[in-house]
């Protein structure tokens, strides 16, 4: 597998940390990892910073991440990127709804990198 | 868990505290990678040190905190991130959060009937012990203490009637 430039979307500057280890741990190689506070400055970055993946979480200020998956395909570099949902919220109605917007995964919160793995690598690199 | 966990069916604290409980046990085993178990409430009691807090609206309305002292803050941070954030307050602040954070959800996904219909708040963390808390969350309040690294921490979710 190619070294993978992700972006990974959390409130938390914690939760980032964790879930880059977690990346890791699950065997992906990442070239550079950007981040991002909110869907806002998700969408900010991207227009900087392509990359191959995307780790979003959904409770976040300003824009949360569900919008951020509906608004991604408008912006530069967004279009067809796989997004991964990592988060708390874990009912089958949200699920619905984050696949629906256009999410690619959903893994709640808390993960082993087990779950990462089966989740995450099927999707890198196979835009949509 | 073979325990009906249906909002219709089960009434809070004897029913729900195992689920608390759980998941509990299943944040600090997978995200902090030790394992906890309940300690009696009268044995040891937390300090209040650090304060996390997540609110839970909609169908289950109320307010799910964690406390523990600094030290036990710091540890937890610690096993969850490493050696190296151990003194950055700020970081130890975002850690406690997030455990909390991630306990509300676990907890939530675990009963039946709230499914879409209970939202957490974004968590706040609280640093010192010169506080009064006081919650609208009026119904019923179920605790539990789990003993890190020998030190208490104590998780209570103060529900709306």
């Amino acid at each position: 597998m190619d070294k993978v430039r992700t972006l990974i979307v959390d409130d938390s500057s914690v939760m980032r940390k964790i879930v880059e280890r977690s990346l890791r741990q699950a065997g992906l190689e990442l070239e550079k990892v950007v981040e991002a506070a909110n869907g806002a400055e998700a969408l900010a970055e991207l227009s900087k910073n392509p990359v191959d993946l995307i780790l979003c979480d959904i409770n976040m200020p300003v824009m949360d991440g569900l919008e951020f998956v509906r608004q991604l395909h408008t912006v530069e570099n967004g279009k067809g990127v796989p997004v991964v949902m990592i988060t708390t919220e874990g009912s089958e109605a949200h699920v619905v709804e984050a696949l629906s917007a256009g999410a690619r995964g959903y893994i709640r919160k808390p993960f082993t990198p087990d779950q990462v793995r089966e989740h995450v690598v099927p999707v890198v690199g196979k835009k949509s | 868990m073979s325990t009906d966990t249906s909002l219709a069916v089960r009434s809070r604290e004897e029913n729900w505290l195992p689920v608390l409980e759980l998941a509990v046990e299943e944040v600090f085993e997978i995200m902090l990678g030790c394992r906890v178990k309940p300690v009696p409430k009268d044995a040891s009691q937390a300090s209040t040190e650090f304060t996390a807090m997540v609110g839970l609206a909609g169908t289950l309305c109320g307010i799910l905190t964690l406390c523990c002292d600094r030290k036990t803050a710091s540890g937890l941070a610690k096993s969850m991130l490493g050696p190296e954030i151990a003194d950055n307050e700020d970081q130890v602040s975002d850690a406690l959060g997030e455990i909390c954070n991630m306990i509300a959800g676990n907890f939530k996904n675990k009963l039946a009937g709230t499914d879409g219909r209970c939202m957490l708040s974004v968590p706040t963390v609280v640093k010192g012990e010169e506080y009064v808390f006081y919650s609208l969350a009026d119904g019923d309040r179920m605790e539990t203490v789990m003993l890190f690294e020998n030190a208490p921490v104590t998780i209570s979710l103060q529900l709306h009637s």
